[in-house]
């Protein structure tokens, strides 16, 4: 009786997944097929032939679009980390109007949808002369990432024994020195939070780029796979093949680091 | 009070850009919501609030509301039904049980604009997998987002698929934070499964469920890349949902100070959206 609830469970496990996987697996299909093959798509190909990809490889703009995701993220992920661990540590550790201010604008931005703000950021970074630069593009999605990130780490902060940054203190070390040596250390599990919470988002943002990267030479994986589909001469194969491609890394990166995205992300979540 | 001082000091870099990329462009999208500007010109008139007057007699516009609400909620209950019963089969230990765990969240990992471009393949009238199977069983092919109402239901049902895994991680955390002796009075009692889940398990996931209440709501309200990519808001203006109404009446219409209004009501919207869950929530908390 308990060994058929365990393999009925087992069961049911292996339908939910492959129900989930269903969507890549049939992506991963089209990809692989030539552009006069009408199979049903449930059918992997009878011919192995990687043409799609190298078309897509050799046009050479979807590795300048990796490129370009990659600077943005790695650089708004820091800064959402840097900047958001330094404002969190006094938000932590004052009990006071100021940081219950803070407290609440941060809790507010966190809920501003992108797209109600788009107008007025729109005319500001064109004034700014910020469209179609890197830096541009980097400082909003930071600022519109870090309340995750601040509200996070104070969080966090919360919970190390103050104890630790009077003894710093009584050394006579100053309050970003106290931060970077003895805090810092300690962050390292809610670290791995914010990152999977703001660094997939920035990675895969699409409403900014759109708005705020119009030129080809700075367009970011997202635009560039929303270009290929929404030109209909395009072949649809290759589309498949460069949205396939375009999926791999953060897939990879997930696969690799699974351990800290399911303990990073609980961490930060429930408690 | 120095140590207070130089403190806050370090709060400073992200407050300023905070109030320089977020307050101060919602503050210029309420003067701009007044205005009657297209925006790139150099004038634009005053208005008042007929912006907003025009907006809730827009029946794009209030259909789009019904759609981001209709998404957003729905989103929510779906995600964190499923969520739960997916980590309550999963939280039992057997073979290759990470494995599946990994392959129900690999789909979070994915951007939504192309998890709608992937759909594009299912949906898709010929040779579409979806019309595949109905071929396969002798049925005719449907028009699968042809219709307002059916797209919606598409846009609601695939972002739910695609996000369910993260609920169900927050979820399974929740679980294991259950100490097992909880468990064993009422297995002496003879509780059955469902009761002692009723009693025991629900009650102590609530910081678990008000976590992925949240999520899901902030989530399914600003819904935008998965509807550009499936329907464009089509057919008509039948599957828009506000985020993406905002766009359309900025670039394609060039209703900039009509658009702003409408980013305005939205912002409004998810702001007390989010209190008064929180609100319902901590009450029933004392």
């Amino acid at each position: 009786m308990k060994k058929a609830v365990k393999r009925a469970r087992i069961a049911i496990s292996v339908l939910i997944a492959a129900f989930h996987f269903a969507p890549i697996y049939i992506l991963i299909m089209v990809s692989l097929k030539r552009a006069n093959d009408f199979s049903s798509r449930w059918l992997p190909p009878a011919y192995l032939d990687l043409s799609n990809y190298m078309e897509v490889l050799i046009d050479g703009s979807l590795l300048r679009a990796f490129g370009n995701t990659i600077i943005i993220t790695l650089s708004a992920s820091v800064l959402v980390l840097l900047l958001g661990g330094i404002c969190a540590y006094p938000v932590a550790r004052i009990r006071g109007r100021l940081s219950t201010i803070i407290t609440n604008i941060v809790l507010a931005v966190m809920m501003i949808p992108s797209l109600s703000v788009i107008v007025p950021l729109y005319t500001q970074m064109l004034s700014l002369g910020a469209i179609n630069t890197y830096w541009g593009i980097i400082l909003v999605l930071t600022a519109y990432n870090l309340p995750m990130s601040v509200f996070l780490f104070s969080n966090f902060i919360r919970n190390i024994p103050e104890e630790l940054d009077e003894a710093a203190a009584l050394d006579g070390c100053r309050d970003t020195r106290i931060f970077f040596s003895v805090i810092m250390p300690q962050l390292q599990p809610v670290v791995a939070s914010v990152l999977i919470l703001t660094g997939v988002k920035i990675w895969n943002d699409y409403k900014y780029a759109l708005y705020f990267l119009q030129d080809n030479h700075k367009e970011t994986i997202t635009l560039y796979i929303s270009k290929f589909f929404s030109d209909f001469s395009v072949d649809m194969n290759q589309a498949a093949a460069a949205a396939f491609l375009a999926i791999i890394p953060v897939c990879a990166v997930f696969l690799f680091l699974q351990k800290y995205f399911i303990t990073g992300l609980s961490e930060g979540s429930v408690k | 009070m120095r140590r207070r001082r130089s403190l806050y000091a370090m709060a400073l870099p992200a407050v300023i850009l905070i109030i320089a990329f977020v307050f101060i462009p919602l503050v210029s999208g309420i003067r701009i919501s007044l205005t009657d500007w297209n925006g790139f010109s150099q004038s634009s008139s005053f208005v008042g609030l007929r912006n907003y007057i025009n907006l809730f007699q827009d029946q794009r516009i209030l259909n789009s509301i019904k759609n981001t609400f209709y998404v957003g909620i729905g989103d929510t209950i779906l995600q964190c039904v499923f969520g739960l019963l997916y980590a309550l089969i999963l939280n039992h230990k057997f073979r290759g049980r990470s494995a599946i765990r990994a392959i129900i969240y690999l789909t979070v990992m994915v951007s939504s604009l192309i998890m709608g471009y992937i759909w594009y393949f299912i949906v898709q009238y010929d040779n579409g997998a979806l019309n595949d199977i109905l071929a396969f069983f002798g049925l005719d092919p449907v028009d699968w987002l042809g219709n307002g109402k059916r797209a919606v239901n598409f846009i609601l049902c695939i972002n739910s698929m695609q996000f369910v895994g993260q609920a169900m991680v927050i979820y399974l955390a929740g679980l294991q934070g259950i100490p097992r002796e909880m468990y064993e009075a009422p297995m002496i009692d003879g509780a059955t499964p469902v009761q002692t889940f009723f009693r025991i398990t629900l009650p102590l996931l609530k910081p678990a469920i008000i976590t992925n209440i949240t999520l899901k709501l902030i989530g399914g309200l600003q819904m935008y890349d998965l509807v550009v990519a499936l329907t464009g808001g089509g057919p008509g203006f039948s599957s828009h949902t506000i985020s993406t109404m905002i766009n359309y009446l900025y670039f394609d219409s060039q209703n900039a100070g009509y658009s702003a209004s409408l980013g305005v009501v939205l912002f409004i919207m998810i702001m007390s959206a989010t209190i008064i869950v929180n609100k319902v929530i901590r009450r029933n908390e004392e």
